[in-house]
């Protein structure tokens, strides 16, 4: 479709483009005491772009000379983004990190991420994958370093910055391989010219989809790509701690299933990476390495922090493990698996943080010190983070036994050679439940019955029983979401 | 009285609900609204007993709704006789449980709450015939456990609560492994009933990694059961939780939640890979004469008497899997020996209920010592029999009941167990006689240091039972004197539903694709 033809279809990212101006420019008329006020503006203006995806025509075709599809996939990643940008907005104007700051920029910058995320869940052309990935972490950098006057926050921008220029750098250079190998950027080229490669190529597509998986392997934070990730997390906002370890996470999740299944799957159609992988190479087994060493080493240091907030991030590797299992099965059934796994990840990770923000305004602190008795002290706490520490674990009745529970039944429905990958990741659940109920243990099981009970902010509280409520509900009876995902797994797949 | 089985699940849950809404200092409303719960709920289970066909060995009062259809999981609730009587015992103690726990002075709100959550989530896994919603209720009580362990436990509750969640949830991620494997090869179902018509056919012949496919499922879930049996070497974290949970939730974890273990390789391991039965059950009768002899072992070397009893359920659990692994004998290979396989079996069962009632009785009546000398160390006492006598007549009785007296259900059960297996693992049976022996030993020694003797100065004005406490043990010792001198009612119930079970693994059962 041409350029002119495909603005029609895209009215619900010229909507976000003209919400992001309208806060750049009220931003502009207000005193900073108000600038708060832009988060509404962007809130207003992400529920109607929702709505416009919503209720846009279902249908899949290519747009803007086949650089970016439509489709009922990238809706979904579009409209999960857009539920995770809301909850963070509303968020931010309760924490008291940012209260000393102009909020103007902060949230003009999440709506240009929003637009940058639009793009990478639905690009099919190299030249798209890069420019979108660099708009969505070039506003993260900033946005982690937003906290000027601490030292913390400073270095969590810089350092983001020097991985994230080292990473893209990396993939910038396997995408040029791909280019010079096949001599195109489109996804769909790219398939056609791999199909019919000659085999002494190998060795160089293989080197190029190495250095490709490193950007996404950034984006994700899996391992050894993941140093970034504790000291950001820590030191960013807490908010902007809770965005990135979902909505960036997703959009990434979002281009590797296109890339990997349209470019490097035979046929395109989810035909699995195993054997019938173009040029035989020996995908599925590095993406199993990959997903085993991310979630292992995500638990196993976890379980020695004792910054609740560092515990999460690296808890955040372990989660980008268990998604990653999915990967080398690349069958209907995985990726709608992950796609289930990041709804109800997005609730309960989300509302760990939000946990961890309302202690934060609080107590000031997030080690494990400053959660003592807290489930005494202030029961909704207490209880929601109960919630949400059981959901990560994978207990049920909760999301997150949901989500890997769809992950393990992909994994042995895809064949006997990914059992392993189950038992790895089961035991994996199991180191796990020792750091996530530390936090249950130093809530309930130490300090002692008090005489009065604190509540947290009505906004604060609202928020966090908005992800606390899904996060027991959709343990419980998840099959609007099911079906959602099954009408959303419709891929935009050229057929040869 | 189709809904019945939905009532008895349920009820402590609207109990839950009712509590939550209760202010929380008043604990005496908290308390009654608790026993009303479990206490209907037992009516109820009573009610169940009044009208469950004993003659029709089948599932009846069968609950079914679809719950996700899009991966076929349902709803399914049914009961029979193996699920019966264990449903009623549940009811019983956790009833009991409620008055046991009167004395709760610390956040009496939330122990109630949690206490009937885990109420339901044991009644669900008896009930259910849905293989997920079975593991669903399996993983529900987790938590609440966790807490009543770790809030209201002893000094080292903290380390207790983490070591039995650590240990539980092992074995369940190995089963939800085990469940899935049966789910994608056996016809996408979780339907216990379905799955026990398929899977001994779907199973056969199927390898993975060279191994037959109903090796490695039968494994997977019999290690998620046996840690909670517990059958060693899984059973470390028994004695430690044993000893640190407040008295009433050290009733519940050795009066059914070990008997979950049993039923579910009953359920599971037996109703769906016949097969397996035959593979594994010399390793199921071995595995059932070490936990005899260590679990008498360890109990004879334990200077508190908490530990003693906890030990004395390793012990106890171990009859119970000798019993099981006498099913064989009605195969061909040994001689179809009926008879033999029907009292293993039901010796088996019929043990899960009796050690449920025993060690339930024997963990409140040291908790009522525990509430008096604050200390549960059997060189610490001595002389108490002038000082407590009534207490001392129950104990005595208890501890008979333990060792297996005659005239006590333990007895009978255990010879049941021996009777059925002495034909096909002869040198086994003998061999745990020694066991006995233990059993006698330990219960006896132990009742000798703390009551008879010079009594110690300290404890000259030591109360006598009370009558609350006396409430919570009295029935259970009827219980086990009647079922001890007259157990037709028990063995009336489960005698058709052991028949289906032995016909099932024996006809099913086709040595073939191992």
């Amino acid at each position: 479709m041409t350029n002119l033809q495909s603005l029609s279809f895209y009215y619900p990212e010229l909507i976000l483009i003209g919400v992001i101006l309208a806060a750049i420019i009220y931003d502009l008329t207000i005193h900073q005491s108000k600038s708060g006020n832009v988060g509404w503006v962007l809130v207003a203006g992400l529920i109607a772009v929702a709505g416009a995806i919503y209720f846009q025509e279902q249908r899949v075709t290519t747009l803007f000379t086949d650089s970016i599809v439509l489709d009922p996939f990238a809706s979904f990643f579009k409209l999960i983004v857009i539920l995770a940008t809301i909850f963070v907005s509303i968020v931010s104007l309760q924490s008291g990190e940012l209260k000393d700051y102009r909020k103007g920029e902060y949230f003009t910058l999440l709506g240009i991420i929003v637009f940058g995320l639009f793009l990478m869940v639905s690009t099919v052309d190299l030249i798209m994958v890069y420019i979108s990935i660099e708009i969505v972490s070039i506003m993260s950098f900033v946005l982690a370093g937003y906290l000027k006057q601490n030292t913390r926050s400073n270095e969590a921008g810089l350092k983001y910055v020097v991985y994230g220029a080292f990473s893209s750098g990396i993939m910038l250079f396997g995408l040029s391989y791909i280019y010079g190998l096949t001599g195109s950027t489109n996804y769909f080229l790219i398939q056609q010219a791999i199909a019919t490669m000659d085999a002494s190529a190998n060795t160089a597509l293989f080197m190029a989809m190495i250095m490709v998986l490193a950007g996404f392997g950034y984006k994700i934070s899996s391992v050894p790509f993941h140093f970034w990730t504790p000291d950001v997390y820590e030191g960013a906002p807490t908010t902007i701690t809770a965005y990135l370890s979902i909505a960036p996470k997703a959009g990434a999740f979002a281009m590797m299933i296109r890339f990997f299944n349209q470019v490097l799957a035979d046929g395109g159609a989810m035909g699995g990476l195993d054997a019938s992988s173009v040029a035989s190479l020996p995908w599925a087994n590095i993406m199993s390495l990959l997903a085993v060493i991310t979630m292992t080493l995500g638990n196993v240091v976890a379980l020695q922090q004792n910054n609740i907030k560092r515990m999460l991030a690296y808890s955040s590797i372990a989660h980008a493990g268990y998604m990653l299992l999915a990967m080398p099965v690349m069958s209907g059934d995985s990726i709608y698996a992950i796609m289930i796994y990041l709804v109800m990840y997005l609730f309960m990770n989300l509302g760990a943080f939000f946990v961890v923000i309302t202690v934060k305004n609080k107590t000031g602190g997030e080690t494990f010190d400053d959660y003592k008795g807290l489930g005494w002290e202030m029961p909704l706490i207490g209880v929601v983070m109960t919630i949400f520490m059981v959901s990560l674990t994978g207990l049920p009745p909760s999301a997150g036994f949901v989500g890997k529970f769809y992950i393990f039944a992909s994994l042995i429905k895809g064949g006997n050679q990914f059992y392993w990958l189950v038992v790895v990741g089961g035991i994996n659940s199991v180191i796990s439940l020792y750091y996530y109920f530390r936090v249950v243990k130093v809530m309930f099981l130490e300090g002692e019955r008090k005489d009065t009970i604190l509540q947290p902010p009505t906004v604060m509280a609202c928020m966090l029983l908005a992800t606390a409520i899904p996060t027991v509900i959709l343990g419980i009876y998840w099959t609007p979401v099911a079906d959602w995902i099954q009408n959303s797994l419709t891929f935009f797949i050229q057929t040869l | 009285m189709e809904n019945i089985l939905n009532w008895i699940i349920w009820f402590p849950i609207i109990g839950m609900v009712a509590i939550a809404f209760i202010p929380r200092d008043k604990e005496n409303v908290i308390k009654i609204t608790a026993a009303v719960a479990t206490g209907l709920q037992f009516l109820l289970t009573l009610v169940l007993w009044q009208n469950y066909d004993a003659g029709n060995g089948s599932m009846q009062f069968m609950v079914r709704a679809e719950w996700i259809p899009s991966f076929n999981i349902s709803y399914i609730l049914g009961v029979d006789g193996l699920s019966l009587p264990m449903a009623i015992l549940t009811a019983l103690l956790c009833f009991i449980g409620v008055f046991v726990s009167w004395n709760i002075d610390k956040a009496v709100k939330g122990y109630f709450a949690l206490f009937l959550l885990l109420d339901t989530g044991i009644m669900g896994v008896f009930l259910s015939m849905d293989f997920f919603l079975f593991y669903i209720f399996w993983e529900v009580m987790l938590l609440p456990m966790y807490f009543l362990i770790g809030i209201w436990g002893g000094p080292q509750r903290e380390y207790a609560a983490i070591k039995f969640f650590l240990y539980t949830l092992f074995g369940s991620v190995l089963m939800l492994v085990g469940i899935l494997g049966l789910y994608f090869t056996c016809g996408k179902t979780f339907d216990i009933l379905e799955l026990m018509r398929v899977a001994p056919e779907a199973l056969n012949g199927v390898m993975w990694w060279g191994m037959s496919a109903i090796k490695v499922i039968w494994i997977l879930l019999f290690i998620g059961f046996a840690i909670k049996v517990p059958v060693f070497p899984f059973h470390t974290w028994l004695p430690l939780a044993h000893v640190e949970a407040p008295t009433a939730i050290s009733v519940l974890l050795a009066g059914i939640l070990l008997k979950l273990g049993v039923y579910g390789i009953l359920r599971i391991n037996y109703g769906l890979m016949p097969d397996g039965v035959y593979w594994f059950s010399g390793a199921l009768a071995a595995l059932g004469l070490i936990n005899v002899i260590w679990g008498g072992l360890c109990a004879l070397a334990q200077t508190d008497l908490k530990k003693l009893v906890a030990y004395s359920s390793v012990n106890h659990m171990g009859y119970s899997l000798i019993g099981m692994a006498a099913i064989v004998a009605a195969g061909e290979a040994n001689g179809m020996n009926l008879k033999a396989a029907q009292a293993g079996l039901g010796g088996a069962v019929f043990q899960m209920f009796n050690h449920g009632t025993i060690s339930a009785m024997l963990f409140i009546l040291v908790g009522v010592i525990y509430d008096r000398a604050h200390h549960r160390d059997i060189e610490g006492f001595g002389g108490l029999a002038a000082q407590m006598p009534i207490y001392t007549g129950i104990t005595a009785l208890a501890f008979f009941a333990g060792l297996g007296l005659p005239g006590f259900s333990g007895f009978i059960s255990e010879a049941m167990c021996f009777i059925g297996a002495f034909p096909v693992y002869r040198g086994i049976v003998i061999a745990s006689t020694i066991g006995i022996l233990l059993n006698a030993a330990y219960f006896l020694w132990a009742f000798q240091r703390i009551f008879f003797g010079e009594l110690n100065e300290k404890y000259t004005d030591l109360p006598e039972i009370n009558r609350l406490e006396l409430f919570t043990v009295v029935p259970l010792l009827v219980i086990t004197l009647f079922f001890g001198i007259y157990p037709a009612p028990y063995l009336d119930i489960i005698a058709s539903t052991m028949d289906e079970i032995i016909h099932h693994v024996v006809s099913l059962a086709t040595f073939a694709g191992m």
